[in-house]
């Protein structure tokens, strides 16, 4: 019952997104008064396919298993909050996730949307219409989520422990509402560019969509990282798989849109460069779902590979995409830019901040891509991987984090004041650093050397836009941004040291026998078999010193039965200074076991630089709310907000 | 706006599309050919691992006639199946040589007293250094070598009851 | 956690290689040897490095290039060595090869074009 009401749902809500788009036609032409009607089914397309995907969690908590969906997915056994997470943990129930944010994001834009001229407001309700259009019809054709099994199976087949871990179950969410939270951005961008009403308005209507969903996807991109650090026992962060790829390439988009809107919205410039971004954001993410659902690219992270329905997205992708690249050519000689900006400006550096993060964009794109056209053009097959993605994209994501420095300093229009000698402190710091690497570590790598260097030119740099008499009156959004380009620094630094500092030590030890591994002697006590819920394991007892006390970790080694498969959970000790992480692996003939011990100094500092970075984002976005609210209590604005916003 | 950047990324798009449409047509490979093919066969000596028959060398592959080098282990459950298409092979006159990989004596003598043993020669491979060499990635893979040493052909996975038309025409081929 | 699901079935019997699971005792060596082995892309679980795959051809790759190390082999050497046998799809790092060429020009494309499209927008002309 259940099941049906939420099918029929889904249909319902594919019917009103189809009347949203056909009424929005006449509507935005001006022969139909049709505003309140679209506005109305667009918040009931957003309750409808609320209710959907209310029904699909009550079956999986339920585990109605005459739903094939949960019958493939999910278990009686299962721990009651992965039952529910095993929602959105399949292909069918992320597709439901997807357009129920498309369709709830429509909703909320609807409703909140003031800044927006109306006829602009109309066509990007009816371009968010026209996107749910195609993933509704990919839904209830290719990936019915509530197909029912006849009759019930016993037992469902879902039981995989792997995808009962809180990281694996809870990020998916956390992305879908960045990735489609982008979908206002482009469907904005396409209203504005029918109706070629893009002006600073229609910046100030997109930032809050465009930095809410940029936040989700730093945060769930800065926690799939450590997930995948603490789960997957080789110690790494970033590994440049193309799923991983597929994942960064819309938050490079959006790091990009976010600092051109902020052109757009303060000197009505950079139009062309906004729309395209705006459009090229949300295109990413169709890029990025297609290419870890089809199985077009081999990643460690396969998912359930289906051509078939890896041709339908491909489809919609043709469609929507070049719809809206056909849409930007035809309109954007319409746009009229202003006169060009002075070289340093506040714009300027905005623009080479464009520039330098399109570029980075564009090198993984090439480089994810790379293989497959040289495969079908040459039939050749080649691999792109880390060492090509750090050696292009390293030094040009250092020259961008040494101009974020800067930008934020200079005045919009034309900067007058001597921008270089407020400078000279952050500037003496970076060369200090750079000396004491080349002191303490003759050996270094070049770009964990400029790694550190330009982090400490970044983070003395970052603070500056807050030395004005009292920083205290500064607004939120200036505090966000602080925050935010402060944490690319802490970021750098965990980075740096990750790459420059780790110590390994790779062994086959016997019960009894001491290694070292950095500053730490680590005694190895033996293995001793264990059980938890599921499984059986085999843990080794490690007592780790480096001077006073020792500590004792246990990695293990996790015994599977249904289905047959081990994984290695490491135990890993965090300190102000770094992190100790242990792994465990198999028995040697010899009676030793392999060990695996590493010693990461500051490498926590990676994530807390992801996680600042969000933070700062969220400010300016409380920033912005209330100084919205604010203004529309108060018209006058205090001289100095023109200077650093 | 010049007409160039305007309309740049909807080529671009076409062209993305054209590679996916592509590559969603043609299936993806995954297996790692051996770039061996045309080269003469590295030189190496492995020692026998059982009793009755001798280890083998790459001098043994440059006698005057093709000859078939399947690259299996008792571990390897194809391989079961394919002795028996090798058999086969063996009674149309072909000369079959084995490289048993990260194999012991014991459970090597026990799978081919159970399934067949076509092979004049085995040569044991403890560590896969031998089939590193050749360029093999897996069991079972087999080669052609013909008569002075050179590799001909590479064939990925077991050899089927269908492909031993295919095999005899490239042995003969390789004369 | 084990990504690579074949490891588990087609498991061989006989322990790994001496130098899979060891590192060799000149610090400089290891270094160079574990450096090339995050570059050299695992036969059987193809999303990984052959220093980070479980499978046991990976192990027996980790102990030849440590052993060819230590017998005093450049890096460059062993690799190309292995791409002589696999061909560059071994490598993570693209070769100089021909077909690898446009990786490298790419971005400086990128960049040019980039340079262009927005030399119209600064304008280096002093304003009085």
């Amino acid at each position: 019952m259940i099941a049906e009401l939420g099918l029929a749902a889904l249909w319902l809500a594919a019917g009103l997104a189809a009347l949203q788009l056909l009424l929005s036609i006449p509507t935005v032409r001006g022969s139909v008064d049709g505003a309140g009607t679209i506005r109305a089914v667009a918040v009931l397309q957003g309750i409808l396919t609320l209710t959907a995907f209310a029904a699909l969690l009550v079956v999986f908590a339920r585990t109605d298993l005459s739903v094939a969906l949960v019958f493939e997915n999910s278990h009686s056994a299962k721990p009651f909050i992965y039952k529910v997470a095993g929602a959105w943990g399949n292909h069918e129930g992320s597709m439901l996730l997807w357009v129920t944010v498309l369709a709830v994001a429509g909703a909320v834009f609807a409703v909140l949307a003031r800044r927006t001229g109306e006829r602009t407001l109309i066509a990007a309700l009816g371009a968010q219409a026209a996107l749910g259009l195609g993933f509704y019809a990919f839904l209830l054709i290719a990936s019915n989520p509530f197909a029912r099994l006849d009759p019930a199976p016993l037992e469902g087949k879902g039981l995989n422990p792997l995808l009962q871990d809180p990281g694996l179950a809870f990020r998916p969410p956390t992305l879908y509402l960045g990735y489609v939270g982008l979908s206002i951005a482009f469907s904005l961008a396409v209203g504005a560019l029918v109706t070629t009403e893009v002006d600073s308005r229609l910046a100030r209507a997109m930032r809050p969509w465009v930095l809410g969903a940029w936040i989700l996807l730093t945060l769930g991109i800065t926690a799939g990282s450590y997930w995948a650090y603490y789960e997957l026992g080789w110690g790494g962060f970033w590994f440049w798989d193309p799923v991983e790829n597929a994942s960064l390439m819309p938050w490079l988009a959006a790091t990009a849109l976010l600092h051109s809107i902020n052109v757009l919205a303060a000197r009505a410039a950079l139009k062309a460069w906004t729309m395209m971004l705006a459009v090229l954001a949300f295109s990413m993410s169709m890029v990025g779902t297609f290419l870890v659902r089809s199985g077009v690219l081999t990643s460690v992270h396969a998912f359930a590979i289906d051509p078939e329905r890896g041709t339908f997205l491909l489809a919609l992708l043709a469609i929507y995409v070049g719809a809206a690249f056909v849409l930007f050519a035809v309109r954007a000689p319409r746009l009229r830019e202003g006169a060009p900006f002075e070289l340093v400006s506040r714009e300027s550096g905005l623009v080479i901040n464009n520039l330098l993060l399109t570029v980075i964009l564009g090198i993984v794109f090439v480089g994810t891509l790379y293989p497959l056209f040289v495969e079908a053009i040459t039939g050749e097959k080649l691999s792109v991987g880390a060492p090509y993605f750090n050696a292009v994209a390293g030094p040009l994501a250092l020259l961008l984090a040494a101009l974020v420095g800067i930008g934020p300093l200079l005045s919009w229009r034309r900067e007058r004041r001597p921008v270089l000698k407020r400078l000279t402190v952050p500037a003496l710091l970076g060369l200090t650093a750079l000396v004491i690497t080349v002191v303490l570590s003759p050996h270094l790598a070049i770009l964990p050397r400029l790694g550190f260097t330009v982090a400490a030119f970044l983070a003395a740099a970052a603070p500056l836009p807050l030395t004005v008499r009292n920083p205290l009156r500064a607004p939120l959004a200036t505090w966000g941004m602080v925050v935010s380009h402060f944490g690319i620094a802490v970021a750098l630094v965990g980075m740096a040291a990750n790459g420059a500092f780790t110590s390994e030590r790779l062994a086959v030890a016997r019960p009894g026998q001491q290694l070292t591994v950095g500053p730490w002697t680590v005694a190895f006590d033996g293995v001793t078999p264990t059980a938890g819920k599921n499984f059986t394991a085999l843990e080794a007892e490690l007592r780790a010193s480096r001077g006073e006390g020792a500590i004792i970790l246990r990695p293990q080694t996790h015994y599977f039965s249904d289905p047959p498969m081990e994984t290695s959970e490491a135990a890993i000790r965090t300190f102000w200074n770094g992190q100790l992480y242990t792994v465990v692996g198999r028995e040697d003939p010899s009676g030793g076991w392999q060990l695996r011990l590493w010693w990461k100094p500051f490498v926590t500092l990676i994530w807390a630089g992801g996680a600042l970075i969000a933070i700062g984002g969220a400010l300016a976005l409380l920033g912005r709310a209330l100084g919205g609210w604010r203004s529309l209590r108060r018209r006058s604005a205090p001289d100095w907000r023109e200077r650093y916003i | 706006m010049s007409r160039a950047a305007r309309f740049a990324p909807l080529i671009l798009l076409v062209l993305l599309l054209a590679g996916l449409v592509w590559r969603l047509a043609t299936p993806v490979d995954t297996d790692v050919h051996s770039r061996l093919e045309g080269q003469p066969v590295p030189a190496f000596t492995l020692a026998p691992i059982l009793p009755g028959k001798p280890g083998l060398a790459s001098a043994d592959l440059a006698t005057g006639r093709p000859r078939l080098v399947n690259v299996f282990a008792s571990w390897c459950v194809p391989c079961v199946t394919e002795i028996g298409v090798l058999e086969q092979l063996q009674a149309k006159g072909v000369a079959i040589d084995g490289i048993a990989v990260r194999d012991q004596p014991q459970a090597l003598a026990a799978f081919l007293a159970r399934n067949g043993n076509p092979y004049e020669r085995i040569g044991s491979d403890p560590q896969s250094q031998i089939q590193i060499d050749l360029g093999s990635s897996g069991v079972p893979e087999s080669f052609i070598v013909d008569g002075r040493g050179i590799i001909r052909y590479q064939q990925i996975g077991p050899i089927e009851a269908s492909d031993v038309p295919m095999i005899l025409a490239r042995l003969e081929a390789a004369k | 956690m084990l990504l690579c699901p074949i490891v588990a079935t087609a498991d061989s019997n006989l322990p790994p290689a001496y130098w899979s699971n060891r590192q060799l005792p000149d610090p400089r060596q290891e270094a160079r040897a574990d450096a090339l082995m995050q570059e050299i892309r695992c036969l059987v679980c193809q999303g990984q490095s052959i220093a980070d795959s479980d499978a046991e051809l990976a192990g027996d790759m980790r102990d030849l290039v440590r052993r060819r190390i230590a017998q005093g082999q450049s890096p460059d050497q062993v690799r190309s060595w292995l791409i002589q046998r696999y061909g560059s799809w071994i490598s993570y790092r693209p070769t100089s090869e021909p077909a690898a060429w446009p990786l490298w020009i790419a971005p400086l494309v990128l960049l040019g074009t980039g340079a262009i499209l927005i030399r119209r927008r600064i304008s280096t002309r002093r304003r009085p």
